[in-house]
């Protein structure tokens, strides 16, 4: 069943915008402003949405986020991540007055940054028709989010076909930057891949060599290549896997998978799901009895699983995340985001709101660095491999897959005595550095396409 | 080859699971067979039960009364639906009713979703529903087994109402012929009040007993509503023993195929609707010819 909901256009046109449009492009040309950005477009030929998307004094973004669906509670933090990083982009604050490109202006290249937030449905179709209309209708100089690899997949296919630049929002596939990586979309979060490398040495040390796994795995890209990788990196440790269970996303009940789960004879119970499923899995692994049987290891925590189990459930519990915000210890760019977003909002940010407001920090400072927002120049500058310092300490994308190389927190769930406040979850036993756990180039068959 | 006691827990689990449909779809079979409505919001529904019932529980801490509030508050919900809205749709043609419970259940968990938030609430497990049962060849939630119980009280309940009773009995004959009912000067209209107010019931309860077993989010209808309306098509538009038939028979469909390939489950339950469909088009208990 799928549902048809507005996509969110109506915050997105502001009254500058509608008085733009009203004031014509004749009055617009008398501008100063506007005719350097014709000198501009002269140095480079249109290509996608440039240079129309970037000729008046403000460019739009657009950002697609799971606001429904199985993925939802991550979608809402995303969407508060976008909200921040723009505001602190447009305002010359938070991150955006510690990088050194972006420090001292406000919006990028003097342009104020807009942006409308359409509902994905945690649907790849859904999202394509979302991104479709913010590059058709609004001239979006740059997409990004979702928390859906197969979403992800999805858009950086449109990406690459519309020439509009991708920064790709939460996705945890290997295909995303392997086999279905495309010249115009860039991921952060780390890998199934790095995930697995940097979780099986920590796991094997905490729980044992000689373990029985089984495994829940949700049926599409993420799934398939989060299973293929923790048992590569797990068995490589000792560990043997003695069931897959696959299952549909978005299911309810899980007691006929988990029965199957249950029966495997396995020492260690590790969930694959995401989102609401892995709650609702999680739980009721537990109503089951499975988790007094078995230690549950989740290789990538949804954002929100912690607060939605509660440590009864999470205690003990070994696994990754793309951010936890007690890394805000560790780095002043991280203390900032945290600090601001709990300012803003009341509560500690989520993964998926590190991610989104990453994404677009990174992008704010390639388009400055490149000097234009030409999306071949963008792309070559997040090419270029120059180390950025972030909210992850220094980070820089891998030229050949368009992968982050960035450090990989594993953390343990705290039990109810261990946490020090409301959403002190988790302990952060290590952070594996990124170069550690990158696959080799080509691991993964990723071709990117052409810039033009 | 599974060994055995996997099949024995799978079959039970079938069981368990195919009680709860049966008990969610005989809802709509009542509401569609009487008023021959397709409603369309009968997920809804199922989640506004499930709701209420989080809702209560939260502050009462009292699970009969969190059933039992969930249950009332879709009955009243679903009369004053069907007094408002329903009422007006019953001379359409259906596909305007259709449109109209569809946006009807779009409306109903956007509301939800504004008072809670997407996040998903947690139900407890009611403290003598905690832990786990022994059965011998397998082990099994107790919540679930004491679910299965009354689920099958309740649809007993249910049948005898609608086989023992003048209510049911008229119901049963607006199924049959609305109109010789009409022609009988019986009042047909507060019959319909009444029959979609029990059917919404239905789901709402299903819905505020299912709410500890699965994660409560304001999309969690929708599934259900996919599955009721298999299950409805399976046992016949319309017939309540066929949806209890059909809600049997699609839990075992899920839990036996998940056993062999769990990804199948849910195309396995369409495949066996489409076999239902081309064999025996009318459905299991379903009469032919029946509008």
């Amino acid at each position: 069943m799928s549902t048809r909901r507005s996509n969110g256009f109506g915050p997105a046109t502001s009254r500058r915008a509608f008085m733009k449009t009203g004031l014509g492009a004749a009055g617009a040309l008398m501008l100063p402003g506007a005719l350097l950005n014709t000198a501009w477009a002269k140095d480079y030929p249109s290509l996608g949405t440039f240079p129309a998307g970037a000729s008046g004094d403000s460019v739009f973004v657009g950002l697609s986020v799971p606001l429904t669906g199985a993925y939802s509670t991550a979608g809402q933090d995303e969407k508060k991540g976008y909200e921040l990083a723009f505001e602190h982009i447009n305002n010359g604050t938070g991150m955006a007055a510690m990088m050194d490109s972006l420090k001292g202006s406000q919006g990028v290249l003097g342009k104020h940054v807009e942006y409308g937030i359409g509902d994905s449905e945690t649907k790849p179709n859904s999202a394509v028709q979302v991104q479709t209309r913010f590059i058709h209708e609004k001239k979006a100089i740059m997409i990004s989010g979702c928390s859906s690899s197969a979403v992800a997949i999805a858009l950086e296919k449109l990406a690459q076909r519309e020439k509009v630049v991708n920064m790709v929002g939460a996705s945890g596939s290997n295909d995303t930057t392997g086999k279905d990586c495309q010249r115009y979309g860039f991921r952060s979060q780390p890998s199934a891949y790095m995930a697995g490398k940097a979780l099986a040495p920590v796991v094997a040390k905490e729980i044992g060599k000689n373990v029985k796994a089984a495994y829940l795995v949700p049926d599409y890209t993420y799934g398939h290549t989060v299973f293929d990788s923790t048992r590569k990196f797990t068995e490589a440790q000792g560990w043997k896997t003695v069931s897959k269970v696959l299952v549909p996303v978005g299911a309810s009940d899980y007691s006929s998978y988990l029965l199957n789960i249950a029966n495997s004879g396995a020492d260690v119970f590790v969930n694959v799901c995401f989102g609401n499923d892995s709650v609702a899995s999680s739980k009721q692994a537990q109503q089951f009895g499975i988790l007094d049987k078995m230690k549950m290891v989740v290789p990538n925590i949804s954002p929100f699983q912690a607060s939605e189990l509660g440590p009864d459930i999470m205690a003990g519990v070994y696994g990754t995340l793309d951010f936890w915000w007690t890394m805000a210890d560790r780095n002043d760019y991280a203390k900032t985001f945290v600090d601001s977003f709990e300012k803003k909002y009341g509560s500690k940010p989520r993964w998926t709101a590190h991610i989104a407001y990453l994404q677009s920090m990174i992008w704010a400072d390639a388009v400055t660095r490149a000097g234009t927002f030409y999306p071949p120049e963008v792309i070559k500058t997040l090419e270029s491999g120059k180390h950025i310092q972030s909210t992850l300490g220094e980070v820089y994308y891998r030229a050949e897959d368009h992968q982050m190389v960035r450090e990989v927190p594993v953390v343990v769930g705290k039990s109810k005595s261990q946490m020090k406040s409301k959403e002190d979850y988790f302990e952060i036993v290590g952070v594996t550095p990124g170069e550690d756990v990158m696959p080799p180039p080509g691991t993964f068959a990723c071709k990117l396409g052409s810039y033009t | 080859m599974p060994n055995l006691s996997l099949l024995l827990s799978q079959l039970f689990n079938g069981l368990a699971l195919g009680t709860l449909l049966a008990l969610i779809s005989t809802g709509l079979t009542i509401i569609l067979g009487t008023l021959g409505v397709l409603n369309f919001a009968h997920g809804a529904l199922f989640m506004v039960g499930a709701y209420v019932g989080y809702a209560v529980m939260q502050a009462t801490h009292s699970f009969v009364l969190a059933v039992a509030c969930g249950a009332l508050f879709v009955l009243v919900l679903g009369v004053i639906i069907e007094r408002g809205l329903i009422r007006l749709y019953y001379d359409r043609p259906p596909e305007d009713q259709i449109l109209m419970t569809f946006g009807l259940g779009i409306v109903i968990v956007e509301v939800v979703r504004l008072l809670f938030g997407g996040i998903s609430r947690r139900m407890a497990v009611p403290d003598w529903g905690n832990g786990i049962f022994n059965m011998g060849f397998m082990i099994y939630p107790k919540y679930r087994l004491i679910v299965m119980v009354i689920v099958a009280v309740t649809l007993l309940i249910l049948y005898l109402v609608l086989y023992r009773t003048r209510l049911g009995l008229v119901v049963r004959a607006g199924i049959e012929d609305q109109r010789m009912v009409g022609m009988l000067g019986l009042n047909v209209q507060r019959t319909f009040m009444v029959v979609f107010g029990l059917g919404a019931m239905a789901a709402g309860y299903a819905g505020a007993i299912d709410a500890p077993i699965v994660s409560v989010t304001p999309d969690m209808g929708e599934q259900v509503l996919v599955e009721s309306f298999v299950v409805v098509v399976i046992g016949g538009l319309g017939s309540f023993p066929g949806a209890i038939l059909g809600g049997l028979i699609a839990g075992e469909i899920i839990s036996l195929t998940s056993m062999f390939n769990p990804a199948y489950s849910q195309v396995m339950l369409y495949a066996a609707m489409a076999l239902v469909l081309v064999l025996r088009p009318q459905g299991l208990f379903g009469q032919e010819g029946r509008e």
